[in-house]
């Protein structure tokens, strides 16, 4: 039997199951999904914006009413004689923010070498499901960690010490000895964000290609010479950035350091003093915001700017990994 | 010339110093969960009581008398669900246009690092933005609200999930498929969405866990409640203001409830990121490498 004999039939389009859409139809289904895809792409650029103009146009009656330059760096808060001065929460949020990150910075950055540099497959397998479980604590439990934990310890172990042999320093003075305050949200902050510095840190690690170790390793160096003078170099921006990318996490922490930080609106002199960050300050009062004039305004103004330090912060330590993950080794 | 013996240097003894700190500071941060689960474990079970999981706050339940907190978890649940499901409405579509359609282009660029600024955005703002949306669309604290605001937070952390997930899909499954003709379409709808199922699995379970334990954005927008909510206008309590508001008591029956809450939220917790590991280990069998 030849093709002649039997020519092949016309898929008939009744028959369904042959037939598909013509080029045409599914251009077109191709064309309308990859417009309306884009539209949804567009959600979250747009998102960024959206908040800050939304934020913005809510705290406007307060920029209004008051300069800049008297919000941010007046000291007196008190809503209902219409004084709201941010600098005591500015300074409170920029203290806990800084001992967080003075903790974290070095038991992350030799976490992260160890796991990238030293540790065998199976250490890594273990440590990075742990690392994954304390990122996936919420914020809460961390808080009651704190409360039952971290402000006992520095109540009864870390502020004894630091009166006995710190105690004339201000900045390690204890003036307020409850165990609430600035260092036990620093502690608190310090393990939050850790996951986070050091999975970013151990990413940078591992761009640095093995041909430069083994050149250094090769003419004799050892492993820690060779990560100080080779690899710790080469990824330095990287590392600066990851640790931008940590504080910008603990600028915003809310109720984990609200339960341990005390809450007394006033000028910090002392890591054992009590302070009062901004996020905190928002979290305490939404209930009460809408019956004081101004006081919304005051609120949501106290949110943008936390919002534009922190953006400012992300997009930088953002850039500069991306642009280390892009990197070119020649 | 024997063999060349080591000659112990300053270096020698450097290198050894650092990695024994190298390996303490190591303990400390993975010894810091067990800490934090043991703490919570501690002081949790002793008020954990099938009471606390399976009624609401009856009368007189904030000054030690009987009730439980099932609205809270109940309402936890709804708000994290809803969050997810709303989320993830957006996010498949997102990630899916990022790998067929956008690739490493620069639109796709500008993309993923608004995600990643998003993702950095802390949820006290959000709250705040939530609360200035509900005064323009005057609705009040509400579930809906609640929901709405969660699946902010959770778009960004779903999407990039997903997109890491089949970023790593071989580029030559795609390239088969537009050889034998498909459109970009149908290349998302019927490759790539089959590669990205570990990755879906993944986002969900990472996306409710953020939402589960997000305290600061549902103060602003779901309010608290004791009752069971019915409708998605009406505010809902959910499980980290019940640790929240119960620790501030000062009653220490209500106090211990707190901590028992905290232990609920650890096990849910803890549950959905083990489930999550699990299972896109199992879904990744699945795929092409």
């Amino acid at each position: 039997m030849s093709l002649i004999d039997n020519p092949p039939q016309p898929i008939n389009k009744a028959e369904g199951r042959l037939s598909r859409p013509s080029v045409v139809a599914r251009a077109r289904q191709d064309n309308f999904a990859r417009r309306s895809f884009f539209t949804f792409t567009l959600l979250p650029v747009l998102l960024i914006l959206i908040v800050t103009i939304a934020l913005l146009v809510r705290s406007w009656p307060i920029l209004q009413a008051y300069p800049l330059s008297d919000l941010l760096f007046g000291d007196v808060w008190r809503p209902s004689d219409g004084q709201f001065g941010f600098w005591p929460f500015i300074l409170g949020t920029f203290w806990v923010t800084t001992v967080g990150v003075v903790f974290a910075v070095p038991a992350c950055l030799l976490t992260s070498i160890y796991l990238a540099e030293y540790a065998h497959a199976r250490l890594r397998s273990i440590a990075k499901p742990v690392l994954d479980l304390l990122a996936a604590i919420p914020p809460v439990v961390y808080g009651v960690w704190g409360l039952v934990a971290i402000v006992p310890f520095v109540d009864k172990v870390l502020a004894p010490l630091s009166d006995r042999w710190l105690g004339s320093v201000p900045i390690f003075s204890v003036n307020q000895p409850t165990g609430f305050g600035i260092l036990a949200a620093g502690i608190v902050i310090a393990v939050m964000i850790a996951p986070l510095i050091i999975s970013v840190m151990y990413e940078i690690f591992s761009t640095v290609p093995n041909d430069l170790r083994h050149a250094s390793l090769a003419v004799g160096a050892t492993q820690w010479q060779t990560i100080r003078n080779i690899v710790l170099p080469q990824v330095a921006p990287g590392i600066l950035a990851a640790i931008v990318l940590g504080a910008s996490r603990a600028l915003g922490e809310t109720i984990a350091v609200l339960m341990v930080v005390g809450n007394i609106p006033q000028v910090p002199t002392s890591i054992f003093d009590s302070a009062y960050p901004l996020p905190a300050l928002i979290a305490n009062n939404y209930g009460e915001m809408m019956s004081i004039p101004l006081y919304d305004a005051a609120l949501l103004s106290a949110a943008l700017v936390l919002l534009v330090v922190i953006l400012i912060f992300n997009i930088l330590s953002i850039l500069v990994i991306q642009r280390m993950r892009s990197r070119k080794w020649a | 010339m024997g063999l060349m013996k080591k000659k112990w240097e300053r270096r020698h003894l450097v290198e050894a110093f650092m990695k024994i700190i190298m390996q303490v500071s190591l303990f400390i941060v993975t010894g810091a969960l067990g800490l934090i689960l043991w703490i919570v474990i501690v002081r949790g079970l002793p008020s954990l009581s099938w009471d606390m999981v399976t009624k609401i706050p009856e009368g007189g339940y904030y000054m030690g008398k009987g009730g439980g907190i099932l609205n809270a978890i109940l309402g936890s649940l709804y708000l994290a669900s809803g969050g997810t499901f709303l989320a993830m409405v957006f996010s498949v579509p997102i990630a899916l246009y990022l790998k067929t359609y956008l690739g490493d282009s620069k639109w796709g660029h500008y993309v993923r690092l608004s995600l990643d600024v998003l993702w950095g955005i802390p949820s006290i703002v959000y709250g705040a933005f939530g609360f200035t949306l509900m005064i323009a669309l005057g609705i009040r604290a509400s579930l809906l609200a609640g929901i709405i605001i969660l699946a902010l937070i959770e778009l960004p952390i779903m999407t990039r999930a997903m997109d890491e997930i089949i970023r790593r899909m071989p580029v030559d499954l795609e390239h088969a498929a537009l050889a034998l003709g498909s459109t970009k379409f149908e290349v998302a709808m019927r490759v790539v969405t089959r590669q990205m199922l570990p990755g879906i699995t993944t986002a969900i379970l990472l996306g409710f866990g953020r939402g589960i334990g997000d305290a600061a954005s549902v103060l602003f927008t779901a309010g608290y409640t004791d009752r069971i909510p019915t409708s998605l206008m009406r505010p809902t309590a959910s499980l980290p203001l019940a640790v929240f508001f119960q620790l501030g008591s000062p009653y220490p029956e209500v106090q211990q409830r707190g901590y028992a809450a905290a232990l609920i939220l650890t096990i849910i917790v803890l549950a959905v990121s083990l489930g999550s590991r699990w299972l896109s280990a199992r879904l990744n069998k699945y795929t092409i490498k």
